[in-house]
């Protein structure tokens, strides 16, 4: 199972039924060719970086799927390529490592340094279970001197 | 002859020579950039929207021809810009 990922960029001249409709065909076209999506992101209007057909705005799509085999990229790219509301696209292949990347960034690990429970609960997982084995030993032993010198 | 002991100067000229420049990606653990991710790629990019070198950042060669990849992405999807200033 192959892991790939296309970002497009639609115009944001259009009505945003039509938005939705262009991001829905991609979407159908892959799951019509037996891929199965992982998640389909849109992460909304942004200002792009600079003119693309002479727009500075853009509405980005980003859509996380799984093929058997990579046919299909070359199908889609062309129909990313002639249709007329698509401004950008960028397809990639993800490796393991990428596709984790995006698990834990949608379970929400990966953040801004602000979630301080989740980064200092990973980070001092390993300290805090070294830390309790000798501290629980000691315990141990004076309870059994305390049940000793009752008796 | 001036011993070593004479020789004395205003500063100390090893200041700032201990700080061990490291990778950040093999420090921490990171195998993989985002090219989606601005706010990140823009530790890596000076004023003028041009990638920093390695003797600048400190990346090892692997993570820093990721970094360099991930930016040109960026770059494409104009999330990015190629040339410009006052980026930061």
């Amino acid at each position: 199972m192959l892991n790939y990922e296309i970002t497009f960029i639609v115009d944001p001249v259009l009505s945003s039924d039509e938005i939705e409709a262009t991001a829905q065909t991609y979407v159908e076209m892959l799951t019509d060719a037996d891929c199965s999506i992982v998640h389909r992101n849109a992460m909304g209007l942004k200002q792009l970086a600079y003119p693309i057909n002479k727009r500075t705005s853009g509405v980005y799509f980003c859509i996380e799927f799984q093929a058997q085999d990579g046919t299909i990229i070359p199908r889609a790219e062309l129909a990313l390529t002639r249709d007329e509301r698509i401004m950008r696209y960028l397809t990639v292949r993800l490796d393991k490592y990428g596709v984790k990347y995006n698990q834990d960034k949608r379970d929400g690990k990966i953040g801004s340094k602000r979630k301080d429970d989740k980064s200092e609960s990973k980070v001092a997982a390993k300290p805090t279970i070294v830390k309790s084995a000798p501290v629980a030993a000691p315990l141990k032993h004076a309870d059994g001197i305390d049940s000793s010198e009752e008796e | 002859m001036a011993s070593r002991d004479d020789i004395k100067f205003l500063s100390n000229p090893k200041l700032g020579q201990n700080q061990k420049k490291y990778c950040r990606f093999r420090r921490f653990g990171i195998r993989h950039i985002d090219y989606k991710d601005p706010d990140f790629l823009l530790q890596f990019v000076n004023e003028q929207g041009k990638i920093l070198p390695r003797r600048i950042t400190g990346n090892s060669l692997k993570y820093q021809r990721k970094m360099a990849t991930a930016i040109k992405r960026a770059r494409h999807l104009a999330i990015l810009p190629y040339v410009t200033d006052q980026l930061k």
